[in-house]
């Protein structure tokens, strides 16, 4: 790691103030970002630690909405979401392992948007609205490809907005070292449309397999999907552990668990 | 009744209490006053000349106390290879040297190329930043085949060629095998990857330089397997420090399994920088530097081709391996695929003709040496998966075949020059099919096709050599060393014992163990002897742990020397009741004269041996104290029969590991508990190999599994619980304890088993056109291979 | 550098620290507890688990700033207050969950928390909960046994099954 300082605000507004200084970074729960500073791919000046930000904190429910705060860990959300939106519990108890969980925050792998993040593939398939110190984003507008968002530079994700569906559920096929998602695959289905969010599989990152969401509209069933051609294997990640081929396949296969485990 | 002491009982680890509460002292809980902290540059190019390497901006930078490059190491040695092969055609092998800091050329991604000496560690890697190398990048030498075919690029020059030895074993045999493979009813052919793997000892490697002016005295603190091996190799061949000058301290060590028995550069480093800046030295991996400084391990391509007559009896065996050896020759690199899978190739059966060719090869890649089995699971792994293709092309059940060729009269002698002296290989297979519940796997396997899940079922025998030996034969073989074990039993004055030993233990649990060994010879509290070890200065010269070897070898040392002890103060006890010698009997911790009722206790005995008052001084010294060396006969033969069940998806290709069960054949078992904790370890990493772990290099010879992210270890939820029987028991007939070693048959016996269940598994399926799926059967492979 | 107060194993401890300076760095360096091990740089092998407030925390993946008032719990202060080993510790050694004892700290940690939140857990619960627990010597059978007989379940017949 090169050298920085680190500074702990309270608030969110203290927090934006501290993000001014030139080359200064949000810190979450650190799960992704203190690998990362291991490695040396980051230097920055200072790191704002987003942890004593109690305002972050927190799993509301209003009325078919759920709101999570930015600083909300996955475990909390795995606990606090589950009566509410077992779909989405699942997919945050089912994040890295119980330490990962402590401290790991949904604002974290929303701002990080890694390709193979879980978070995300909610997020898209739900419509769900992210929410920063200065304004609110669709989804769909948010996620831009492998890591990269919608984001301006010290801008703070403080809250993820879901629209509760009526049944939902993540299917993750874990890359067998890592245990991210080879492919993870979010369902949900709502009273007038269906969403499936597929990551880890993309070069483009996380993406909505929209011939699936449109004929899981029609008939929401295991069978509607086993029709479909899956995605172009060509634009699928080709790496060690896996081919494109493979990629699109397991797609098709995860949209297919997915859509049955739905509840 | 299991025994509740001694040889035999499953006492619990008296090591534990430290690890349990964090007392444990590993090699990075050692710090010395005024340390000193390196960071390495390292390649990160496969290949490329190394023009220069401008050190001057990272020597100016805050708390540099020194930075290191090739040219200070002009002049010292090289790191030296302690095995040397004799090619097929009575050529030594080829010897590149391996300098301690990279010079002219590097060859690896990871070779360490400079050395940032600075007053702490964040000084030393923020200066490490700022070494440039100046590198010409050359292409990289990746693929065996291609290295050998080809001398168009070289990893070291001066050899002229990227083989280091073309190897035949037994040469005599070569054109009878070759003429009974043309001449026999049915051959099977199998071509396949033993895949390359990283050992990861969950403790990375750790080194830490000190040097004292007051005597001259070097001290190295490391984590190693085997510190008289390193002070040997490190003072004799590369530092030029004689050994009364050096101690090499290895503390608590967490994990080996081979990879810590190597010496390495930054053992040398840290000894030599410290005598250079007159402070000490430290050094501390990362995970990320020890994917690509450790040694790594398998690797091999192999072709083998099995010979059967009309009735299935095997007639002929041939093989023909390219063994990849890295960029460097590690120190046991040349013999792993050569005396330690060559003569294992026989296995269980009577194959009567056996032929092992081995192309060793240098590539653009991290040294290649021991792991847990070394060469004995290579060779496992080929004969268990090519009888199994034989039984599906045959058409006859895999098991009936194995029976029907097992050796099943000992001692026998293998066409691949080795003697076993006991084993009973139906027996353990019978022990097998009961422990496995063979009968209930049908009803599984449909339990399975209800849940829409293919079943498959493998099995595998194997056999392996452990407490490699005699000194004088593997001085012939190649080997520069010997390979016997010491040991001094030291009996205090009043009676509690210290027991030296140069077995080293990293988790095998000698603290325990060796204890319940002496105790039992001399009926007194295990907790009366304590085990010394890890530590030159107060041991004797010993050969360290490796090769399943501890207690075969260390064990059988320390009988030796018990033995001494016993009589000797069978003497003294002679003496003290005024008895013959010959008269004196031990039982139960006191010595009696036979037929009275006179006994003195031990402990009386150790005080009169250091008070010698009342005492037979003209006959025998004061003091008991005894120190013995021993070099075994043969090798020990430990064998088994290991079950594996698998359920496959059928839609994506991943495989679950179900049940397990090894039967094994250990001879005597001095702790069940401890013998059963190393098949676990050993099934883990077996299985580890044969559906997760793969070290990964691209065609430029970047490492692409480089970290826990690609590289997959078995986790808690990867491995079932393993059934466990070592209950057939033929013992070794040539060391005192009849024991056979454990450490490694785990890792040895696993894998085919693992792929002949899931090969079993398709087939259930209906995917019959898959013959073999190399290793690692990840759910990508076995998907594919569903594919066709 | 910045001062930080914490209570670690129940002593109250101020300390200066780098800005960059992770919880296991200070435990090791500056407190010299070093039962709590470093096993990666990826935060995947759990041999740094230690307990924040009472939660399952890796120690390499927090800075020691970020514990500024907070409770640290590591290894060396599990053991029963007479200093005998805890429930969690004896069934390790009872059932053999330990070879090289590198990874145990952690593992120890981690068992505990699992314990507090699922008391009696399933084999398979243990299995999954310890994905992020390393361990390349025991194979985890008797891992698994032992944080199944801490929990007070009987392990007599679970490798037979
Ligand atoms: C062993 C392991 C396994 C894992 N497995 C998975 C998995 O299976 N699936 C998965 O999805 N993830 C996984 N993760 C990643 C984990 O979920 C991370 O917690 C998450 O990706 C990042 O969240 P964080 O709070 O830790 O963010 P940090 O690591 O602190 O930060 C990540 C990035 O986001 C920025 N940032 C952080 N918080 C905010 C914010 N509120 N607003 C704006 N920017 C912010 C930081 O500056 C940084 O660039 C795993 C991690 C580990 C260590
Ligand atoms: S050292 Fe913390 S997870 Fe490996
Ligand atoms: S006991 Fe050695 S890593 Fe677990």
């Amino acid at each position: 790691m090169y050298a920085f300082e680190i500074e702990r605000p309270t608030s969110v507004a203290e927090a934006v103030t501290a993000l001014g200084t030139e080359e200064a970074q949000p810190l979450g729960g650190g799960q992704t970002l203190i690998p990362t500073l291991k490695q040396r791919l980051a230097m920055p000046s200072k790191l704002v630690a987003l942890t004593a930000i109690a305002d972050m904190k927190y799993v509301r429910r209003d009325g078919d909405t759920l709101a999570i705060g930015g600083g909300t860990t996955h475990g909390t959300v795995a606990k606090e979401a589950a009566t509410h939106f077992p779909g989405l519990a699942g997919l945050a108890a089912r994040i890295g392992d119980p330490a990962v969980r402590n401290r790991g925050t949904i604002g974290g792998s929303i701002a990080n948007n890694d390709p193979s993040a879980c978070y995300p593939s909610a997020a898209l398939a739900c419509g769900a609205t992210i929410v920063t110190n200065t304004r609110e984003i669709a989804a769909d507008d948010y996620f831009q490809g492998m890591f990269m968002t919608a984001l301006e530079e010290g801008e703070i994700v403080t809250e993820v907005r879901f629209p509760i569906p009526e049944k939902s559920a993540y299917m993750k096929f874990e890359q067998i070292a890592s245990r991210f998602p080879l492919v993870g695959v979010f369902v949900a289905k709502y009273a007038d449309r269906v969403g499936v969010g597929v990551t880890g599989a993309s070069n483009d990152g996380v993406f909505r397999w929209s011939e699936a969401e449109e004929a899981l509209a029609g008939d929401f069933s295991a069978d509607a999907v086993a029709g479909l051609t899956a995605p172009d294997a060509s634009d699928m990640i080709s790496d060690l552990h896996g081919t494109g081929a493979y990629r699109a396949h397991l797609i098709g296969v995860m949209t297919k668990r997915g859509v049955a485990a739905a509840s | 009744m299991p025994k509740d002491h001694g040889i035999g009982a499953s006492t619990k680890r008296r090591e534990d209490v430290r690890f349990l509460t964090g007392a444990g002292n590993y090699t990075d809980d050692v710090n010395v006053w005024g340390q000193a902290y390196v960071a390495f540059v390292r390649s990160d190019v496969a290949h490329g000349t190394l023009n220069g390497v401008d050190t001057a901006e990272a020597e100016a930078m805050p708390g540099v106390i020194r930075v290191f490059t090739g040219k200070d190491f002009e002049g010292v040695g090289s790191i030296p290879c302690g095995w040397q092969i004799t090619d097929r055609h009575g050529e030594p092998m080829k010897e590149p040297p391996h300098p301690v800091l990279a010079q002219g050329k590097v060859r690896h991604v990871g070779d360490p190329i400079a050395a940032v000496v600075a007053e702490s560690l964040q000084e030393a890697r923020d200066a490490a930043d700022a070494v440039v190398a100046d590198i010409s990048d050359l292409p990289a030498v990746v693929d065996m085949k291609q290295a050998v075919a080809s001398s168009d690029t070289l990893v070291h020059d001066d050899l002229g060629t990227n083989l280091c030895y073309d190897w035949g074993f037994v040469e005599e045999n070569r054109e009878a095998v070759d003429k009974a493979i043309q001449e026999a009813a049915h051959v099977t052919t199998l071509e396949l990857v033993n895949n390359r793997l990283v050992a990861n000892p969950m403790e990375p490697r750790v080194a830490v330089g000190d040097y004292s002016r007051a005597d001259d005295m070097s001290t190295l603190y490391t984590t190693s397997q085997n510190p008289h091996v390193i002070r040997l190799l490190m003072g004799a061949f590369v530092l030029g420090i004689p050994e009364h000058k050096l101690r090499v301290v290895a503390p608590d060590v967490g994990g080996g399994f081979g990879t810590k028995i190597f010496h390495y550069a930054e053992e040398a480093f840290c000894t030599f920088a410290a005598r250079q800046i007159k402070r000490p030295v430290k050094w501390t991996s990362t995970r990320g530097e020890a994917f690509m400084s450790d040694a790594h391990g398998r690797d091999h391509v192999t072709k083998i081709e099995l010979a059967m007559d009309a009735e299935n009896n095997f007639t002929a065996l041939r093989t023909e391996t390219y063994a990849n050896m890295g960029a460097y020759l590690s120190t046991f690199a040349p013999s792993v695929p050569t005396w330690l899978h060559g003569t294992l190739m026989a296995g269980n059966y009577k194959t009567p003709l056996i032929y092992v060719n081995v192309k060793a090869v240098f590539t653009n890649t991290v040294p290649v040496d021991a792991y847990r089995g070394a060469g004995r699971p290579e060779a496992t792994y080929q004969l268990e998966r090519v009888i199994d293709k034989a039984a599906r092309e045959r058409g006859v059940d895999p098991m009936a075949l194995r029976r029907q060729n097992f050796i099943t009269e000992f001692p026998y002698a293998t066409p691949v020059a080795v003697e076993y002296d006991t084993g009973d290989y139906n027996a353990t297979l019978d022990k097998l099919e009961e422990i496995a519940d063979l009968a209930g796997f049908d009803k599984r396997r449909a339990e399975s096709e209800a849940k829409g899940k293919l079943r498959g079922l493998g099995i595998n025998c194997y056999i392996e050599a452990c407490g490699i030996a005699p000194s004088n034969l593997v001085g012939q073989l190649g080997a520069r060393a010997g390979l016997y074990e010491s040991a001094t039993v030291r009996v205090n004055a009043t009676g509690s014992i210290s027991v030296m030993t140069g077995s080293h233990s990293h988790g095998q649990g000698h603290e325990t163990s060796f204890p319940q060994v002496v105790a039992e010879m001399l009926g007194i509290p295990e907790d009366q002897v304590d085990i010394v070890h890890g530590d030159t200065a107060n041991t004797p010269m010993g050969m360290g742990t490796y090769g399943s070897r501890s207690i075969a070898v260390g064990g059988s040392a320390m009988v030796r020397a018990t033995e001494k002890i016993i009589n000797k103060a069978k003497k003294i006890a002679a003496h003290l009741m005024e008895a013959a010698e010959a008269d004196i009997e031990l039982k139960d911790g006191a010595f009696s004269v036979a037929g009275t009722d006179k006994s003195v206790a031990w402990g009386d005995v150790c005080l009169a041996a250091y008070v010698p008052h009342n005492y037979p001084l003209e006959d025998i010294e004061p003091g008991l104290e005894e120190t013995a060396f021993y070099d075994p006969s043969n090798f020990t033969y430990p064998s088994g029969a290991y079950c594996c069940e698998v359920e496959v998806d059928p839609e994506t290709g991943h495989v679950t590991v179900e049940r397990f069960a090894a039967a094994d054949d250990f001879g005597n078992v001095i702790n069940p508990m401890i013998v059963e904790g190393q098949v676990h370890g050993g099934v883990a990493q077996g299985i580890g190999q044969a559906l997760l772990e793969n070290c990964v290099y691209d065609e430029t010879g970047q490492l692409l599994s480089a970290s826990y992210m690609d590289y997959a270890m078995p986790r808690a939820d990867n491995v079932p619980m393993v059934t466990v029987d070592h209950s057939c028991q033929t013992p070794c007939t040539h060391n005192p304890l009849g024991v056979k070693g454990c450490g490694e048959a785990g890792a040895i016996g696993s894998p085919p088993s693992v792929i002949n269940a899931v090969i079993d598994a398709l087939h259930s399926g209906g995917f019959t056109h898959v013959t073999h799926i190399d290793m690692p059967a990840t759910p990508n492979r076995v998907w594919a291979a569903m594919q066709g | 550098m910045t001062e930080v107060t914490m209570t670690v194993n129940g002593k109250s401890v101020r300390r200066a620290v780098r800005g960059n300076e992770l919880l296991v760095e200070f435990l090791r360096e500056q407190l010299r507890l070093t039962g709590t091990h470093v096993g990666c740089d990826t935060s995947q092998c759990g041999a740094c688990c230690v307990h924040v407030n009472g939660e399952l925390v890796k120690a390499c993946s927090m800075f020691a700033a970020e514990a500024e008032g907070a409770e640290v719990t590591t290894i060396e202060g599990v053991a029963n207050a007479d200093g005998s080993l805890n429930v969690i510790q004896q069934a390790f050694q009872d059932h053999h969950g330990l070879q090289c004892g590198f990874c145990t700290p952690g593992m120890v940690m981690s068992a505990a928390s699992l314990l507090k939140e699922n008391p009696k857990p399933t084999e398979a619960e243990v299995r999954h909960w310890l994905q992020g627990n390393i361990c390349r010597c025991t194979g985890y059978h008797n891992i698994v046994k032992a944080i199944m007989a801490a929990s007070g379940q009987d392990v007599a017949t679970v490798a037979a099954e």
